[in-house]
């Protein structure tokens, strides 16, 4: 299974497919270089995001390059990021019925 | 440096393309234009949708349109009574030196004589267009315009990221590229702003974003708000949502605002990247940016699209291979590779770009292959507007 780091700056990476724990999931660079093999402790749906690294509670999330949030609590290396640990810089909306039409 | 093969306009502009413009300035003339269109090769008909009121963002766009460099000359054809005149078009188009003529259905006395006049006008631009040949021109002679529809959750993940990298190769090489959709940029002010070349551009950022959702509050949306299918499919915070989109206009500094509205209708001044204020919808988006200059567009869609434009071609771009197994005529590349491993972003990212330079090159996109001339002009409410405190 593969996780793709979409640019250089980032923290995350995202699965390229359903991921089941304890499967093995490299991620690849912006140029396709394995820079990390994973074990991810959940399962990870294809679209989400793992940790590349140890990321400690308020430390920025970086994908795109840019901040995409803040870790709401420590995240090991490995592990499935998404709003159950990282909260909006701008507007948090875990688990809030939620209504938009911009696709 | 690499170079591309275009036609060169009188005003210094080049054009990937040789079409002749028919604008029918108001729908009561549009079917009559679109036949005359239709007898002369190259030539293609488009109107507006808005009522025939002289509103200078119709004017703008319709003026852009036909001063797009993929466009080698303009005919007119008007109904006769209508408020936004062929005149007003003419004077605005003369000045670049293309060849442009004016004609009117009720002047001439029916649509049949005004067929005959129309298509002897168009036949004889088409001979003068025919003339020209492709020149090899830099890149600083290129606009791209990026956008996004029918988006899926490899948009965010590989086809938007892949024209990213293009849209920065292009620009390394003098190149410009812009991206609209503002409703989309919602929550990137910061970041965006961020890369902003000035303070001016900086404003510009967060005035505009901010415009659009008050649009939207006014609906009764909240467009900082993402769907529960957008949190199922792993999209954390609107940040990362937003950030998918505007990523395929690539990580350089933002040269500026170009604002196309009653008052503004902007091009980019120098090469470099450039946000249009424009619409969150895909076919007036395109044409905001084409009205603009870009002379080629990238378009980038999960699920699947057919859009093509009028005066400029349109290279659809997938990230989900799926989609590009189930659409071979409709999507020109396959960023799907980047999923599975076999090929990498960056790598993907170059083979855009060498497809936008061959594109430029004269290769007929699969939309154009097809004859599709999609156009779609849009204009806000003025009303609304007003009662926003917008103007």
């Amino acid at each position: 299974m593969k996780a793709i780091q979409i640019d250089d700056r980032d923290n995350v990476a995202t699965v390229t497919g359903d991921v089941k724990r304890g499967e093995t999931v490299e991620i690849l660079s912006p140029d396709g270089k394995v820079i990390l093999k994973a074990k991810p402790v959940d399962d990870i749906a294809f679209g989400h995001k793992l940790s590349l690294r140890r990321i400690r509670e308020g430390e920025e999330i970086i994908k795109y390059g840019e901040v995409i949030g803040v870790a709401s609590r420590d995240i090991p290396a490995g592990e499935w990021v998404h709003t159950h640990n990282v909260d909006s810089a701008r507007l948090n909306m875990a688990g809030e019925e939620v209504r938009g039409i911009t696709g | 440096m690499t170079e591309f093969l275009g036609y060169e306009r009188p005003d210094g502009s080049v054009g990937v393309r040789n079409h002749l413009l028919v604008i029918a300035p108001i729908d009561c003339s549009y079917e009559p234009a679109r036949k005359i269109a239709d007898q002369v090769p190259g030539a293609v008909a488009i109107t507006q949708t808005y009522g025939c009121g002289a509103d200078s963002m119709l004017v703008h766009n319709l003026v852009g349109t036909a001063l797009n460099p993929n466009v080698a000359g303009v005919l007119i054809v008007g109904l006769g009574c209508e408020t936004l005149t062929g005149e007003m078009l003419v004077e605005q188009i003369e000045p670049s030196g293309k060849p442009v003529h004016n004609i009117t259905i009720q002047e001439l006395g029916g649509t049949i004589r005004t067929h005959e006049r129309g298509v002897r006008l168009l036949q004889g631009m088409a001979q003068e267009a025919a003339k020209l040949k492709r020149e090899p021109f830099p890149l600083g002679k290129l606009t791209l315009a990026v956008e996004c529809g029918g988006s899926d959750a490899t948009s965010g993940l590989a086809a938007n990221p892949a024209v990213g990298v293009a849209a920065d190769l292009l620009i390394d090489e003098g190149g410009s590229a812009m991206f609209g959709e503002t409703q989309e940029m919602s929550g990137t002010q910061q970041v965006l702003a961020r890369r902003a070349v000035n303070k001016q551009v900086a404003e510009d950022i967060y005035q505009i974003i901010e415009a659009q959702e008050g649009r939207l509050k006014a609906m009764g949306v909240d467009s900082r708000w993402m769907s529960k299918g957008n949190i199922d499919g792993g999209l954390t915070t609107i940040e990362e949502k937003s950030l998918g989109a505007v990523r395929k206009g690539g990580t350089k500094p933002i040269q500026g605002v170009l604002f196309n509205d009653w008052d503004r209708f902007d091009r980019p001044s120098k090469p470099g990247l450039y946000i249009m204020d424009g619409p969150g919808w895909d076919l007036p988006s395109v044409t905001h940016m084409v009205a603009a200059g870009a002379q080629v567009v990238c378009f980038t869609s999960g699920r699947g699209s057919t859009t093509g434009h009028a005066v400029a071609p349109v290279i659809k771009i997938t990230g989900n291979p799926q989609t590009f197994a189930k659409m071979p005529d409709n999507m020109d590349v396959n960023a799907g590779t980047i999923l599975d491993g076999s090929e990498s972003l960056n790598s993907v990212g170059h083979r855009i770009f060498q497809m936008i330079v061959d594109t430029a090159d004269g290769r007929l996109t699969k939309a154009e292959a097809l004859g599709y001339h999609d156009y779609i002009v849009f204009k806000r409410s003025r009303e609304a507007e007003h009662l926003l405190g917008h103007c």
